[in-house]
């Protein structure tokens, strides 16, 4: 048990741990659960030492058998301690629920997350761009998040920040987060949603009111212009190719709705949602065929020049 | 009270010899198609379960297997997805409540000293249903067709737009299949239990086992027509275009979750309930007394199987639904506690004022009580709101249910195989076998499912097919992999302990515990008839009790051996009071016949070959109309007038 304790305070790595909270959310169920865990172990001690005191003194050979009906003990250890317990722990919990309930004004920064499978696009009301698995925060801010999806149940999760909120099919959830930590805090879909459920993560970037501002702005505003001789044929391929008729890249001519909007795409932490680290090698893998790199998706695989795939990549790559 | 001596028969050499003839079977194939006696039918219950446990438990070692290591290609994530849902599915639906019904169709009847249970056709129909959906079921994994959505088959991701071919066609199917036997076998324990007791068993003299068997019949019948109506429309949804779960045509995906789990929180109970009556058989025999605060238990389970059915939407605490509602759902989630706290003090109580007998059923009782209660303590935590909604679909989940399903079921259904394989097979295991199986399933457990507590709360979703290594959830998968084995191990060698005890083991006294309830007056194996003389009930632990035992020995009354046909004695709901004799049905065809037809037409509609179908609907009720036709003998024979 010991070690369960040292494991859960210290062993938790670079994982997104929910004992290790950095949103106002998170951190009320993380105190929480160290009420609740004190106090399981308390129980589990009890009943162990009953457990223990019966194998050492009833296991002899003369250990006579008794056969009263101590029913008063099993009634106060099994029922009346119990009842005692579960009252305080559920009105503790009744107070996190209210808190947790406690969502932002209406004059709050909203910015609205949309699952799809198995990627997430992130607007912001007002806002006229897009972009995708990664929605930056205000540090200091309650920050309403709306939450749609555009397919099936998704749960939007970030263990450091909040609890879970399903995205309901035909419904709109709202959820909110709040941090005084500026970081990046990972994400994941929580509810099975299909084949390719295991990678469909995204990031929370929490940062100063200023530089929340300046993304903002960004994703206001056209994509960043090719500069050299290869962003623009890769420019050009991404127009005249298959790519265009999904993918919207904002100030050119590709406007297509179904995938993800590629305008920030160099930026980016991964490709496909998690799936793998966004560098070169792996961007052209995934434009050549992402069946390989994310079995199942909806990409399908594209039939692009050799010679043409690394123009594209230099122009996805000056995206930033 | 004895360990050995077996009960002197007080039924005459010539009674003997006519029981045997209306009761006995010869082995033959046409006897093994055909029979209706609870002890076979129990026991292809259990192994039929046990063959299901081992199809999901190698799926689950599989699964393990691809998540030892991070970015592992073993599985694709197709193939991933179709082995959890398998697993879930067959591990909840095709063992763990099979597995408890053998032992109640095993048991039922000796404990409360019957020749069979009530309706030993609808029994034998029940197993046969149950064998054929499963393999319906598991059938289709070979062609890739397999359930792949998660064993609560969540829509829209369950529907057709969502998820085309077969798989979840296959699903709704087999689960309203598996729900005929389902529900039979629940009748059947109930009417069994409430009319078949020997006289001067009143209730409060009902083994404790036989009251966990009727609560669960009794949360089957209220909980399962959620699930059926749920699949019905699922399917009606995929293949023919209603709009049940369809929001964009005004129907709703939360009604799949509301019922799903009105009918899947009560079958949590349902799978435990049975498994902790188990417990409560086994206790007395090894602390030499009888389980404490008797009433209290049986309080508690009845309180259980009430407001089981009043938590479902804690499985929904993400789906944000209103606040208020969330509140009360809690606490009933919260106070449901309790009734198993009683149980558990209950038995700790015996166990302190007994003198423990520590054999292998002990131990596995003894590991049930630290994992269930282990369990027990994540789930009052899942009770909260808040925390659940941290917690719930990640791995935290998923620890605390295989604690509680692996210690609140299969512990104690490997304490009941140990305890009652001398009763069924007649032979006696090996106890070191017994106590390596124990040993390795125990500290098996513990190193797959803890570490799953820390990996969930450090953010790890459930049903991931595979992880990033920068997560940072590595090294506490590979603990949980090695873990796996170590538990298969076990489960191996507990199956090595069966196979040697049915070759090599010592033939079983009646009695070799010194049990305290009516299994252990018969023989081991019980004779096709249990009971040569039908015991006239004293007490609550008639086994230790003399009267009890005497009144199945020389000297008993006549009217409680009914030799001349196939008979038991029918009694009174609540004080036992004996009512009259019962004539009880032959070995038929008509089980099999009528399952196989049934068989014929899910398949049939799986593959849409709609006039198949409805030629096996009428099959099906053809031969109901055969098997409830009124058969044509003598009144007193058959039991309608005295």
């Amino acid at each position: 048990m010991l070690g369960g304790v040292l494991a859960l305070t210290g062993c938790a790595g670079g994982a997104p741990s929910a004992l290790d909270p950095a949103g106002t959310g998170a951190g009320r169920v993380a105190d929480l659960w160290w009420v609740l865990f004190w106090i399981s172990m308390a129980v589990f001690a009890e009943v162990m030492v009953l457990l223990v005191w019966a194998l050492v003194f009833r296991r002899r050979r003369d250990a006579r058998v008794r056969h009263g009906q101590p029913l008063r003990f099993v009634a106060i250890a099994g029922a009346g301690i119990p009842l005692v317990i579960l009252v305080t722990v559920y009105a503790l919990g009744l107070r996190d629920l209210v808190a947790l309930g406690d969502g932002p004004g209406p004059e709050a920064t909203t910015i609205e997350v949309t699952g799809h499978r198995w990627w997430w696009e992130v607007r912001v009301p007002g806002v006229a761009g897009a972009t995708a698995n990664e929605l930056h925060i205000p540090v200091g801010e309650k920050v309403r998040i709306r939450l749609r999806t555009a397919d099936v149940l998704h749960s939007f999760w970030v263990p450091q920040l909040m609890p879970k909120t399903d995205l309901i099919a035909g419904e709109v959830r709202e959820t909110w987060l709040q941090t005084d930590r500026a970081g990046t805090y990972r994400g994941q879909c929580a509810e099975y949603c299909g084949t390719q459920h295991a990678h469909m993560a995204f990031l929370v970037v929490a940062e100063p009111r200023r530089e929340f501002d300046a993304w903002l702005s960004q994703l206001g505003s056209p994509a960043a212009r090719p500069q050299t001789d290869a962003q623009r044929r890769g420019q050009e391929a991404f127009e005249q190719g298959s790519c265009a008729g999904c993918h919207t890249i904002r100030g050119t001519g590709a406007d297509g709705r179904i995938g993800p909007d590629l305008s920030d795409v160099g930026s980016r932490w991964s490709i496909g949602a998690g799936a793998v680290s966004n560098d070169g090698g792996h961007l052209g893998g995934w434009i050549a065929n992402s069946q390989t790199v994310k079995p199942g998706n909806f990409m399908p695989p594209q039939p692009v020049d050799a010679q043409r795939l690394p123009d594209l990549i230099a122009y996805l790559q000056s995206l930033t | 009270m004895s360990t050995t001596a077996a009960p002197a028969p007080g039924a005459s050499r010539g009674d003997l010899a006519r029981l045997e003839r209306h009761w006995g079977e010869t082995p033959s194939v046409r006897s093994w198609l055909t029979t209706v006696d609870h002890k076979r039918i129990g026991r292809r219950y259990l192994v039929t379960a046990g063959l299901f446990f081992a199809l999901a438990g190698l799926s689950a070692l599989a699964m393990r297997t691809q998540l030892a290591r991070p970015e592992a290609g073993m599985l694709s994530p197709e193939e991933y997805n179709q082995l959890f849902t398998m697993h879930g599915t067959t591990m909840i639906f095709l063992f763990a409540t099979p597995m408890l019904f053998g032992f109640g169709n095993v048991l039922v009847p000796l404990m409360i000293g019957s020749r069979d249970m009530a309706f030993p056709k609808l029994n034998a129909l029940g197993y046969w249903v149950f064998l054929f959906s499963g393999l319906f079921m598991w059938a289709s994994l070979p062609f890739g067709a397999a359930p792949n959505n998660g064993w609560f088959a969540y829509v829209p991701l369950s529907d057709e737009q969502h998820n085309p071919g077969l798989h979840m066609d296959v699903y709704s199917l087999g689960l309203l299949f598996l729900g005929v036997a389902t529900t039979a076998g629940s009748i059947n324990f109930i009417v069994t239990a409430l009319k078949l007791r020997a006289p001067g068993m009143s209730l409060n003299r009902v083994p404790l086992f036989v009251w966990a068997i009727v609560a669960t019949g009794f949360m089957v019948i209220f909980a399962l027509p959620a699930l059926n109506v749920d699949n019905a429309m699922l399917f009606l949804d995929r293949r023919f275009g209603t709009h049940f779960f369809d929001p964009e045509a005004g129907g709703n995906v939360l009604l799949w979750q509301h019922l799903f789990w009105i009918f899947g929180h009560p079958d949590v109970y349902i799978i435990v309930m049975p498994a902790l009556g188990i417990v409560s058989a086994v206790l007395p025999a090894f602390t030499r007394r009888g389980v404490v605060g008797y009433p209290l238990v049986v309080l508690a389970i009845v309180s259980i199987s009430i407001i089981s059915f009043g938590v479902w939407v804690h499985h929904m605490f993400a789906t944000g639904l209103p606040q208020l509602s969330y509140s009360f759902f809690s606490a009933a989630s919260t106070i449901i506690t309790i009734p198993s706290g009683i149980q558990i003090f209950a038995w700790l109580a015996t166990m302190m004022l007994g003198r423990l007998v520590l054999r292998v059923p002990l131990l596995f009782v003894i590991g049930f009580i630290v994992t269930f209660v282990l369990g027990g303590l994540t789930g009052a935590m899942f009770a909260l709101t808040a925390f659940d909604q941290q917690v719930t679909d990640s791995y935290f989940v998923v620890a605390h249910f295989h604690y509680v399903l692996i210690g609140g079921a299969v512990f104690p259904m490997l304490a009941g195989i140990y305890f009652w394989l001398p009763k069924i097979t007649g032979r006696m295991y090996h106890e070191g076998l017994g106590r390596w199986a124990f040993w390795l399933v125990f500290v098996g457990m513990h190193v797959t499912f803890f570490p799953m507590h820390l990996y969930g709360l450090f953010g790890m979703p459930r049903r991931v097919y595979t992880y990033r290594s920068e997560a940072g959830w590595d090294g506490w998968n590979l603990v949980s992999t090695v873990g796996s084995y170590v538990l298969a191990l076990g489960l191996l060698l507990v199956l090595v302990g069966v196979v040697h005890a049915i070759r090599r083991g010592r033939p079983a006294p009646p009695d070799p515990w010194g049990g305290d309830t009516l299994d252990w007056s018969t023989d081991s194996p019980p004779k096709p008839y249990n009971f040569p003389v039908l015991p006239r009930v004293r007490s609550l632990h008639p086994n230790w009790d003399g009267p009890s035992r005497e009144s199945m020995a020389t000297g008993a009354e006549p009217d409680r051996v009914l030799a001349d046909g196939r008979r038991t004695l029918r009694t009174s709901e609540l004080d036992g009071r004996r009512e009259r004799a019962v004539e009880m049905p032959e070995p038929s065809f008509q089980p099999l016949v009528l399952a196989l037809a049934m068989l014929t037409f899910f398949t049939a509609l799986l593959l849409a070959w709609y006039p198949v179908a409805a030629g096996a609907a009428a099959t099906v009720a053809v031969t109901l109309a055969v098997w409830l036709w009124p058969p044509r003998r003598p009144d007193t024979e058959v039991g309608v007038s005295a």
